[in-house]
């Protein structure tokens, strides 16, 4: 019983796919399309991500109007070492940007060497789109 | 340009898996091209992979006991459709087997013949992967050996 413990790597990987439905169908496209589509709820509030349904109502959302595509960084955490399929976005911080016209915060990468709140970004998009949300590559810093 | 309405979602997780004693030991064997099993000090059922515990009786085992290479059909369901990692092309046979000496089926692969052919009782032995690794995918496949079936009445307690 003294074998030496056997250390083994192992994968799991899903290979899923979803139907997006008509919201983030649009949402979807439009990214495709160099745009970014929000809800907008019948209180007026303007939800980017998209939602299906209005979170205070439950109501069902079919207007979208497009937001950005600058933002305002709400909050951020930086990676000082990207995960594997992130590896072109060194350095990047995950953050959470409000884009214009948006009263919701979208998460999504920063591309900077110093990213703080209240930063303006704007998104570096991705040369051929498919129509998935790294068509936007990441945010980056707007010129001053 | 058409909507877009599928979006491609893939997940992995990345693992790193310390396997304990008793698995360490099996891996070892199958280094040897050996399966060896557990057998349990109460109601001395053979188990294959060991887990280093009787499941009925809730009382360690210990005691190493090879079993196989060869074994019995046991149930078995046939693979048609094509997918992802597969190992051999369809169609194939997934099955349990019991290897001889052991107690409780193994579920692997019939491979090497005519699905069509593969029946409960059938007598099957293990092909190893040319180079072997500490995996039970090791044993690539179960092919059909030239034995007679054995009669349902004793696997009756595997079907």
């Amino acid at each position: 019983m003294n074998a030496e413990p056997f250390v083994a790597p192992f994968v799991l990987q899903y290979t899923y796919k979803r139907s997006l439905g008509p919201v983030f169908s649009r949402f979807f496209t439009a990214l495709r399309d160099g745009r970014i589509l929000g809800s907008r709820t019948a209180a007026g509030t303007v939800l980017v991500p998209p939602s299906e349904y209005d979170p205070e109502t439950g109501a069902d959302l079919a207007e979208m109007v497009e937001v950005g595509p600058e933002g305002t960084v709400l909050s951020w955490t930086d990676l000082a070492e990207p995960p594997p399929g992130h590896a072109d976005k060194t350095p990047f911080a995950w953050a959470l940007i409000r884009l214009d016209g948006a009263d919701t915060a979208l998460l999504h990468a920063v591309c900077a060497s110093e990213v703080s709140a209240g930063m303006r970004v704007r998104p570096r998009w991705a040369a051929e789109r498919t129509g998935q949300i790294w068509d936007i590559l990441c945010f980056e810093a707007v010129s001053p | 340009m058409s909507d877009v309405t599928v979006l491609r979602t893939p997940t992995r997780l990345n693992y790193e898996v310390t396997a304990g004693a008793v698995t360490a030991r099996f891996l070892t064997g199958i280094l040897d091209k050996n399966l060896i099993g557990q057998r349990c000090p109460a109601c001395r059922k053979v188990y294959i992979p060991p887990r280093g515990s009787c499941p009925t009786c809730a009382v360690p085992t210990t005691e190493a006991v090879p079993v196989g290479p060869r074994g019995t059909v046991t149930t078995f369901s046939v693979v048609r459709l094509p997918f992802e990692g597969q190992i051999l092309p369809p169609p194939y046979a997934c099955a349990h087997v019991v290897l001889d000496g052991a107690d409780v089926p193994l579920l692997h692969i019939v491979g090497d013949c005519d699905v069509d052919t593969v029946r409960i009782g059938m007598r099957v032995e293990a092909v190893w992967a040319p180079v072997v690794e500490a995996t039970l995918a090791s044993v690539r496949y179960f092919r059909p050996v030239d034995e007679p079936d054995v009669p349902d009445d004793q696997i009756r307690s595997f079907l």
